[in-house]
C-alpha cells in the first residue's frame, strides 16, 4: 500500500468520470474548440505513441518509451506552453513534443538510431531528449538563470519523473533555482513506478511537498486530468514569468505501459492496481466531458480517429523507409571541427573494410 | 563438459550471492531494481523472496546514497554487496568511491577499512547508446585502493564473490552485459582474485583480454588456428593489480601481443599493458604490440555502428595476423 496519502489536497477540475468541479485556487475557462483541441491531442499522441511501440516490436526502433496514461499531464502542461518558454524533457515527453510542433516522426528517428538529434531546441524552445535521469532540471535552471540576465520574461519547464526524484541532481536543482530565484516551473510526473520500484521506495512524503522546504511553491495535480494540469501549469508559469521564481507541480498519473520496451510490468506491479488506473484514463474522461457539456459530437470522435489512423500508417512508412546511417558516421559527431585522432581512426576503419574486399575480389 | 553441470552466468552470480547471504549474516544486497523485480539484469531473481527485504534490498535511484551507506554499512562492520545497475551509473557514485571508499584507510591512518564489495553491469553490445554502453573498469583501475575484477567465465563468476567479500579493502566487480546468458561450469565455487589465467595455449601470439572480450579473443584464437596461427589466450581477470607475471610469461613465449580492450584506446587500460610489456618484455618481441580497442566515439546506439565500434572476432583475427605478418 502506498504511504502517500491519497486524500491528499489535489487539484482536480475533472472528476473521472468527467464531470467538470471547481476548485478555489485554479479555474479555467476556453472556447469551446480548445476543450476538443485537448481531446484530439491526447488522442493522437496515444496512437503515437503504440504505432511507436508497434514498430519497436517490429525491430523497426531499437527502443520505445511509451507514454501511455500520462497523456494529459503531458498535453495539458504542454498547451500551456508560450511560443517563447523552454522546455527541457526527460525521454517519455512525446505529448510536449507534440504540442511543441515536433514531427512525431523525428522522435521515432532518434529510437530507430538514424539521428540522435533532429530538431533545433532554440526554434522549437523543446530541448532534445535527456536519458541521464535528472540531469535536465539543473540545465534548465541554468538556462532560466540566462534567460533573466538577457532580460527575457519567458519561463523554462524542466520534465522528470518520480524515480529521477530521488537523484541529488534534482534536489540541487531546487535549491539554485530557489536561491537565485530562477523562473523554473519544475513538472514532476509522478507515474507512481520507476522501472519496477513504486513511489513509496522513492519518497516517503508527497514529492511536492518537498518544495515548501527549498522556499517556493509545490502543488499536486491530477495528472490524468488535462484541465487541471493547463491550469495549473499556466499559474506556475505565470508565477515565474512574474519573477517569483521556481514553482514545483507533481502531476499525480500513472505509467500504463512499461518503463520502456525492455521490461515487462506484469512481474513487479499488480494488475488491480493498473485496472484501477485504467477507470482514470486521461482520455476516457475528457471524451465523457465532451460529451456531457455537448462540445463534440460522434462525428467529432470519429474524425480524430481517422486522423490517427492517418498518422499511424504516415509514421510506420516514414520509419521503415528511413536510412540506414553509413557507418562512419560514428566518427562525426565525437568534436565540432576535425580532429587528428578521428580522422586516424576513420582512416584505420576504412582501410579495415578495405582488407576484407581483398579476397571477394 | 557435462550439459547437466552448467549454469549461466547470471545463474552462477546468483548463486554466489546466495551462498555469502546463507554464509554470512553480515552480508546483504542493495541496489536499484535488487529485489521484487530481481535486477535489472536479472541477477537477484528469486532471493528477496528467499532472504527478504532487509537482506536484499529495493533502494530509491540515488547511486551516491546507496554506494556511501554501503559504504558506512561496511564501517559499521556489515559485509554490503551493492549493486549499481550499470557502470554509466557509478559516475553518480565516483566521489563516494574514490574519495572515501578507496582512501579511508589512507586517510584514518590505518584505522578504518571498507569491507565493500560493489557489483555493476559494463559494456557495450546491446543497442543501449552512449550513456548506457560505457566500459569504464580501466578508470577504476587506475584508483589506489580498490581491487578490480573482471569475470569472464562461468566459473569466476562463481567463484570471485566470496573472496571479494572476503577482502578487507574494495572490491568492484564488473560483469560485462552480455555475459549473462552464457554457459558453463561453475567449478567448485572459489576462486583466487589475485591472478590471470590462460584460457588456451599457443606458441605464435598472446592476444590478451578480460571481462567481454574474453570470449572474442577465444573465438579470434579459432579462426586463427584453423589458418594455422595458434594464439595463446591470456584473461586477465583481475585489472588491478594486474598479475605482469602470466602476461610476461606469455608473450616471452610468442613474443607478439594483441591487447583486446572494449575501453577506449587513448589513455586506457590498454595502454598500461602495453607499456608494461614494452618495459619488462621489450627484447622479447619480435613485433610491435597491437591493439583492438572499441572506436574512439561515444558508442553509437544504431545496431550496425554499434557493432562497428567494439572489438570483435574479425578485427581481432586481423590485429593478430598483422603481429604474425612482421
Amino acid at each position: 500500500m502506498r504511504r502517500q496519502d491519497e486524500a491528499e489536497d489535489l487539484v482536480q477540475l475533472l472528476t473521472p468520470e468527467g464531470e467538470r468541479v471547481v476548485h478555489p485556487g485554479y479555474d479555467l475557462d476556453l472556447p469551446k474548440s480548445q476543450y476538443r483541441g485537448l481531446y484530439r491531442d491526447m488522442t493522437l499522441v496515444r496512437r503515437l505513441d503504440r504505432e511507436a511501440f508497434a514498430l519497436q516490436r517490429l525491430g523497426e526502433l531499437g527502443m520505445w518509451i511509451p507514454c501511455l496514461g500520462q497523456e494529459a499531464a503531458q498535453i495539458g502542461s504542454g498547451r500551456a506552453l508560450e511560443p517563447d518558454d523552454h522546455v527541457f524533457p526527460s525521454y517519455r515527453e512525446h505529448g510536449v513534443a507534440w504540442c511543441r510542433g515536433i514531427p512525431p516522426l523525428t522522435l521515432m528517428g532518434m529510437l530507430r538510431g538514424t539521428t540522435n538529434g533532429g530538431w533545433d531546441p532554440r526554434h522549437t524552445g523543446f530541448h532534445l531528449y535527456t536519458i541521464v535521469l535528472g540531469v535536465q532540471t539543473l540545465h534548465a535552471v541554468g538556462y532560466a538563470m540566462g534567460m533573466r540576465r538577457d532580460g527575457d520574461s519567458s519561463a523554462v519547464v524542466a520534465y522528470f519523473g518520480d524515480g529521477a526524484a530521488s537523484e541529488g541532481d534534482v534536489s540541487e536543482a531546487f535549491n539554485f533555482a530557489a536561491v537565485y530565484n530562477a523562473p523554473v516551473v519544475f513538472f514532476c510526473q509522478n507515474n507512481q513506478w520507476a522501472i519496477s520500484q513504486p513511489v513509496d521506495r522513492q519518497s516517503r512524503a508527497p514529492i511536492h511537498h518537498r518544495a515548501r522546504g527549498y522556499g517556493f511553491p509545490g502543488v499536486r495535480v491530477d495528472g490524468n486530468d488535462v484541465l487541471a494540469c493547463l491550469a495549473v501549469t499556466r499559474a506556475a508559469l505565470e508565477h515565474a514569468r512574474r519573477g517569483d521564481g521556481p514553482f514545483l507541480i507533481e502531476a499525480h498519473t500513472y505509467r500504463m505501459g512499461p518503463h520502456t520496451t525492455s521490461d515487462d510490468p506484469g512481474r513487479y506491479r499488480p494488475a488491480e492496481e493498473v485496472e484501477e488506473w485504467q477507470r482514470k484514463d486521461p482520455i476516457a474522461r475528457m471524451r465523457a466531458f465532451l460529451l456531457r457539456e455537448e462540445l463534440a459530437d460522434d462525428a467529432f470522435f470519429r474524425e480524430v480517429d481517422e486522423e490517427g489512423d492517418r498518422l499511424a500508417l504516415e509514421l510506420r512508412e516514414g520509419v521503415i523507409s528511413m536510412p540506414d546511417p553509413p557507418v562512419d558516421a560514428m566518427f562525426d559527431h565525437v568534436y565540432t571541427g576535425r580532429h587528428t585522432l578521428l580522422e586516424e581512426e576513420r582512416a584505420w576503419y576504412a582501410a579495415y573494410l578495405d582488407r576484407f574486399e581483398e579476397p571477394r575480389a | 563438459m557435462s550439459a547437466a553441470n552448467t549454469i549461466t552466468y547470471r545463474e552462477a552470480m546468483r548463486e554466489a550471492i546466495r551462498e555469502a547471504l546463507r554464509r554470512d549474516d553480515r552480508v546483504f544486497l542493495m541496489g536499484e531494481d535488487v529485489g521484487a523485480y530481481g535486477g535489472c539484469f536479472a541477477v537477484s531473481l528469486g532471493l528477496l523472496e528467499e532472504f527478504g527485504p532487509e537482506r536484499v534490498r529495493d533502494t530509491p535511484l540515488s547511486e551516491a546514497a546507496f554506494v556511501g551507506a554501503g559504504i558506512g554499512a561496511a564501517l559499521g562492520g556489515m559485509r554490503p554487496i551493492v549493486e549499481i545497475m550499470t557502470v554509466n551509473f557509478s559516475l553518480l557514485a565516483l566521489d563516494q568511491i574514490l574519495n572515501n571508499a578507496a582512501t579511508l584507510l589512507h586517510m584514518s591512518g590505518g584505522q578504518l577499512n571498507v569491507p565493500l564489495v560493489i557489483r555493476m553491469t559494463t559494456g557495450a553490445g546491446r543497442q543501449l547508446a552512449a550513456q548506457h554502453s560505457h566500459s569504464l573498469e580501466g578508470w577504476y583501475a587506475h584508483i589506489p585502493g580498490l581491487r578490480i575484477l573482471a569475470p569472464a567465465t562461468v566459473e569466476d563468476a562463481r567463484g570471485m564473490l566470496w573472496p571479494a567479500l572476503e577482502d578487507p579493502d574494495p572490491v568492484l566487480i564488473f560483469e560485462h552485459g552480455s555475459l549473462y546468458g552464457v554457459s558453463g561450469q561453475p567449478g567448485p565455487g572459489q576462486v583466487d582474485i589475485t591472478s590471470a589465467a590462460l584460457r588456451r595455449s599457443g606458441k605464435d601470439v598472446t592476444l590478451i583480454a578480460y571481462g567481454g572480450t574474453t570470449g572474442k579473443a577465444l573465438a579470434a584464437a579459432d579462426v586463427l588456428s584453423a589458418e594455422g596461427t595458434e594464439a595463446d589466450v591470456v584473461d586477465l581477470r583481475v585489472l588491478r593489480p594486474l598479475d605482469d607475471a602470466t602476461i610476461m610469461e606469455s608473450v616471452g613465449r610468442t613474443h607478439r601481443a594483441v591487447i583486446v580492450d572494449e575501453g577506449w584506446r587513448s589513455g586506457g587500460l590498454s595502454a598500461e599493458i602495453g607499456i608494461r610489456i614494452a618495459e619488462q618484455a621489450f627484447y622479447q618481441l619480435d613485433a610491435p604490440i597491437q591493439r583492438v580497442c572499441t572506436a574512439e566515439v561515444p558508442i553509437p546506439y544504431a545496431r550496425h555502428l554499434e557493432e562497428a565500434a567494439l572489438p570483435q572476432v574479425p578485427s581481432i583475427v586481423a590485429a593478430a595476423r598483422e603481429a604474425v605478418a612482421s
